[in-house]
């Protein structure tokens, strides 16, 4: 694993093997502990050699995924071709769900522990949710004029899909909006966690209300409705998409440690051990 | 098989402009995401090396 990272981010190898990560920030030292790296600067470094691995597997994935989609996968019987669009409609409208979750979850951290690290992550995730999120709509409008007639309809699936992209924007506007970047971790976690409500209702909508969206083809409980290759593409690319957003934050994460903690020693050291 | 040729692959049995249309936008989006964090790490680092350079001549 060293040795890709190695190849990659020489610097970021070397800080994390030379045990030089300036980590203990009060956390017990001697045995190796997770909990060091929720300190910015021992996160840095580790995220820095997971990137490489987490793009790999989201490029062969995706590939793999596109693959299935378009020379496994037969053509469907009812809408033809149109159809292909599900096999990165479905995976984005998941993911825009997922890291919404995913946000609120390490916001509510920060809110409840006060890690510097957790409000920092929770950041990093929010664009690249907000981007999953309008593929989602944009792909299921560019599904729906073929196969519905309509680009949009204000059905209940459509509308809370829209509000969640607007969560997503507002979360990040209040967040670019106060200087002082803790309070504005803290400012932005309510928003997180109120807006959390709305995740669920996105899921269940199809059964609640009456939609013009169709309900679930694959749930926890029964097989899935479809085509058994249609079903793994969908798969596949769901654990591409998945991979591509770790990371993606992750190469977030890095850029905001490095905003928040110029003027600190260890940055100093990293631009020092880069040269 | 699904297709005959590429041409064939190309015209999505007549859906082209929509299946094109997201692949396209969404392989689009992505890879400027990934371009665009590139950058702003560059942007960030070499800002850095600006500052260190800037105080080590203040510091002779």
């Amino acid at each position: 694993m060293m040795a890709v990272g190695f190849f990659l981010y020489p610097a970021d190898s070397m800080f994390i093997s030379s045990g030089k990560t300036p980590a203990s920030e009060g956390w017990p030292s001697g045995k190796a502990s997770w909990f060091k790296f929720s300190s910015p600067p021992a996160f840095f470094p580790l995220a820095g050699v997971l990137v490489p691995w987490f793009g790999t597997a989201a490029v062969l994935l995706c590939g793999a995924g596109l693959y299935l989609g378009f020379f496994v996968a037969p053509t469907d019987q009812q809408q033809g071709e149109a159809y292909r669009i599900i096999f990165i409609h479905v995976p984005a409208a998941w993911m825009s769900m997922f890291l919404y979750m995913v946000m609120a979850f390490w916001a509510g951290v920060g809110l409840v522990l006060n890690t510097r690290l957790s409000g920092m992550m929770a950041s990093a995730v929010a664009p690249t949710g907000a981007l999953f999120t309008f593929l989602a709509l944009w792909t299921g409008s560019l599904w729906g004029k073929p196969t519905w007639g309509t680009w949009w309809v204000w059905d209940a699936r459509l509308t809370s899909e829209l509000i969640l992209l607007f969560l997503y924007f507002g979360f990040m506007a209040l967040q670019a909006a106060i200087e002082d970047a803790r309070r504005a971790d803290k400012a932005g976690a309510v928003l997180a966690l109120t807006g959390a409500i709305n995740v669920p209702i996105i899921y269940f909508s199809v059964q609640w209300w009456n939609t013009l969206h169709q309900g679930a083809s694959v749930s926890l409980k029964s097989a899935p409705t479809m085509a058994a290759t249609m079903f793994a593409g969908m798969i596949v690319m769901a654990l591409g998409f998945w991979m591509y957003s770790i990371a993606a934050a992750l190469l977030r994460v890095r850029c905001i440690i490095l905003e928040r903690e110029l003027d600190s020693q260890w940055v100093g050291d990293y631009v020092k051990a880069l040269r | 098989m699904n297709w005959a040729s590429w041409s064939d692959f190309f015209a999505m049995g007549g859906y082209a402009f929509y299946v094109w249309g997201s692949y396209g936008v969404t392989i689009g989006l992505l890879v400027t995401e990934v371009i665009l964090l590139v950058i702003r790490k560059r942007t960030i680092l070499e800002h850095l090396g600006r500052v260190r350079g800037a105080a080590r001549r203040g510091m002779q």
